[in-house]
């Protein structure tokens, strides 16, 4: 796993309070780690802060689960 | 999220006081920094919130600072209003502070031209981030003691036309102007009525507002002190206004956005920015 993926499991785990073994890449985070609307964008906040990238409204939208938070976060920092 | 670090001040200038905290999001709100000072020297703090979101954040929140009063209340709505300040005066009797930390408009409209603004998303912004300052300012002031203070939060946008603002800005001006008309009605009961203008900080609130990265950047660069307000700087100037050190302030518009508010151009020394989030 990459150090990007292990970092954003570490916020996920931290910010929604679940088992780390239930943050899987397909996890989705209002469907299967229980987030509210909010948690959401506090998630998007917190990957901004500790990537430092920028997150637009309308890629934060599509970030639903686990795996699409690392593949647009690794797309950002390769770009 | 990684948890905003909050530095207070800490002292004994807010003891035997007890406060009403209306708007706290999450440890990122400007609300939040500021009931964190007044409880760093000593406060007495209650806290109300809108809907179950938003009250599973307070209450961890208002449990760290010692607080257990914890109450919905809809300021859309007179009778939740009354109903929050009956109980609180239950548990208190009386109060010497009111934060006021509410504000709304549709995220739709905080993009775009001011002018496509429709009634209704017109209506509501005034009604949530005007009228209740006013609502609740009634009903906290007939139980408040003398030498009391009460607290909005407002921004430069009130006073000056900022990109996306809009419909907010709107609402913003009138907020300050029903601060000036309540330090007014309520002076002589001897209660204080003031505004914070705070630059921008990245609240949940502020995510918003459109391009909200770039009107941080922009004020970094731009504001006299070349940086932007941090969230003690919030909190250290909300203790004043709560406390006795501003015992001769009232109807005052303050701005805590190093020193932002006074600039009229661009800072000669800050390079241009194209984008949003340019750099960080």
């Amino acid at each position: 796993m990459s150090e990007i993926a292990d970092k954003v499991k570490k916020i996920v785990v931290e910010h929604l309070g679940v088992e780390e073994s239930k943050v899987t890449p397909d996890a989705s985070f209002i469907d299967d780690l229980g987030a509210d609307s909010l948690d959401t964008v506090e998630l998007v906040m917190a990957f901004e802060e500790a990537f430092s990238v920028e997150i637009p409204e309308d890629a934060a939208e599509k970030i639903s689960t686990v795996k699409d938070a690392i593949d647009y976060i690794e797309k950002q920092k390769a770009a | 999220m990684s948890k905003a670090s909050l530095a207070p001040a800490t002292g004994t200038l807010m003891h035997g006081k007890r406060g009403v905290v209306m708007g706290v999001a999450n440890d990122r709100s400007i609300a939040w920094a500021i009931a964190n000072a007044c409880a760093a020297q000593g406060a007495e703090l209650a806290f109300t919130y809108q809907g179950e979101a938003l009250g599973k954040r307070v209450r961890p929140l208002a449990e760290s600072v010692g607080s257990d009063i914890v109450l919905p209340c809809d300021v859309s709505d007179d009778a939740a209003i009354d109903a929050t300040f009956a109980e609180i005066e239950r548990i208190w009797g009386k109060i010497d502070f009111l934060v006021h930390a509410i504000g709304w408009a549709d995220k739709q409209f905080l993009r775009g031209r001011y002018v496509d603004t429709p009634r209704d998303a017109f209506l509501t912004a005034m009604d949530i981030s005007c009228y209740s300052f006013t609502a609740v300012a009634k009903r906290a002031a007939a139980m408040m003691n003398p030498g009391g203070s009460m607290l909005t939060l407002t921004y430069l946008g009130g006073e000056r036309w900022m990109p996306h603002y809009n419909v907010m800005g709107v609402a913003k001006a009138a907020l300050e102007a029903s601060v000036r008309y309540m330090a007014a009605d309520l002076g002589p009961d001897n209660i204080r009525v003031n505004a914070i203008s705070a630059g921008p900080i990245m609240t949940l609130a502020a995510n918003g507002i459109g391009d909200f990265r770039y009107i941080l950047r922009w004020n970094q660069l731009n504001a006299p002190m070349e940086r932007n307000v941090t969230l003690d700087d919030v909190g250290g100037s909300g203790l004043y206004f709560l406390s006795s050190l501003s015992s001769g302030v009232t109807g005052e518009t303050h701005h805590v956005d190093c020193g932002y508010h006074i600039v009229g151009m661009k800072n000669p020394n800050a390079p241009d920015i194209a984008v949003a989030g340019a750099g960080d």
